[in-house]
């Protein structure tokens, strides 16, 4: 059997999800629909070899809705996929991956804690690194920095 | 209505009377000219005074507490971020702050100094106000490093906050990113000198105005 290349990943995540994805040398980005998210991680961790999830995060776009990036590998092959969605303006909620990969867990709930995005059926949705009490997500644009806050802001 | 405890009314002595003050005077200038490094006897003897005929002392318990308190500050080993890296290399033993009597203390309970060494963030700032509410009286805080002092270059950040003299009084600030050892002992000289003051007038100066 040889070996997966970027051309093949990109050849089936095309067949599979009727979309266009971009080759950049190893890594296959794919830009999905809110919906494909979790039939899309499952085909590309059960068909595309891909185990390694290297990380998840999102994007501001303000009145473009977030989006969400999640980088997974496949090591033995050297092929990298970037699964991206965007999520619909003012829509916070997200299909979790939890189920896919453990290490999502993590990371989404960073994602929680920052942006402010929600992943529906995430088993333990809190947030990981501010203090339970914190008000507001802080990596999104509309965030005051500046503005203080009770009681050390 | 307030009641007052009674001032003792005794008429303070003429010290220019006694014969052994003056030669306890003049042995103490003949001695601070020749001898100008052991200033911690010399600031001592500012406050004693011989008494004629023996070998009585007499001084003030402010001044006698005072000299010290300040020579004994116990600093509680509370490092933060990489300023405690520069902390530490003023307590060991090429810097050496315990020629100054500054113990590191890796107890709350017993020391009376706090050093903050590094950035204070929003989530440690409860637990670095809990360290200092656990000192006890009477307590000095030095803020050390510009995240301490100000936030510093994450003061614009989420996080952090800007200045530690939001959470707890500070007594002295030392600059630098980090501040070198030499820098953060020149600070706990000047604290030296506030506790003095502190000591001498009861007053510490005013924490920083809170901008709620």
């Amino acid at each position: 059997m040889t070996p997966l290349t970027a051309a093949d990943a990109s050849t089936r995540l095309r067949e599979q999800f009727a979309i266009e994805p971009v080759v950049d040398g190893a890594l296959v980005s794919v830009s999905l629909a809110p919906e494909q998210w979790q039939a899309a991680a499952r085909f590309t961790r059960a068909s595309l070899g891909c185990h390694y999830f290297s990380f998840l995060t999102a994007v501001d776009w303000k009145e473009q809705g977030m989006e969400i990036l999640c980088r997974v590998e496949n090591l033995e092959a050297g092929v990298a996929v970037m699964l991206r969605t965007r999520l619909a303006a003012g829509a916070e909620i997200c299909a979790t991956l939890t189920g896919v990969w453990r290490g999502a867990d993590w990371m989404e709930r960073e994602c929680w804690d920052m942006f402010g995005v929600r992943f529906e059926g995430h088993p333990d949705h809190r947030r990981i690194l501010l203090s339970e009490d914190w008000e507001g997500h802080p990596l999104r644009k509309d965030y005051a920095v500046d503005t203080p806050h009770a009681p050390y802001r | 209505m307030e009641v007052k405890p009674p001032v003792p009314q005794i008429p303070p002595p003429v010290w220019t009377e006694f014969k052994d003050l003056q030669e306890f005077e003049k042995f103490r200038q003949h001695r601070a000219d020749d001898d100008k490094t052991s200033n911690a006897l010399t600031s001592i003897a500012d406050a004693i005074h011989h008494m004629p005929g023996g070998w009585i002392v007499t001084t003030s318990t402010d001044k006698i507490f005072n000299w010290a308190r300040k020579s004994s500050i116990w600093p509680v080993t509370f490092g933060l971020a990489c300023c405690a890296i520069e902390m530490m290399a003023t307590f060991a033993s090429r810097f050496d702050v315990e020629r100054f009597g500054m113990v590191p203390w890796a107890s709350p309970r017993h020391s009376d100094l706090m050093i903050v060494s590094g950035t204070v963030t929003i989530k440690m700032a409860p637990m670095l106000k809990r360290i200092y509410d656990q000192m006890p009286d009477p307590k000095w805080v030095v803020s050390m490093g510009s995240c301490a002092n100000s936030g510093g270059p994450f003061r614009h950040g989420y996080h952090v906050v800007k200045g530690v003299d939001r959470v707890v009084p500070v007594d002295v600030y030392v600059p630098g990113c980090p501040p070198t050892p030499d820098s953060l002992m020149y600070g706990l000289l000047k604290l030296q000198e506030q506790v003095a003051h502190f000591l001498q007038t009861g007053e510490r100066p005013p924490a920083a105005a809170d901008t709620k």
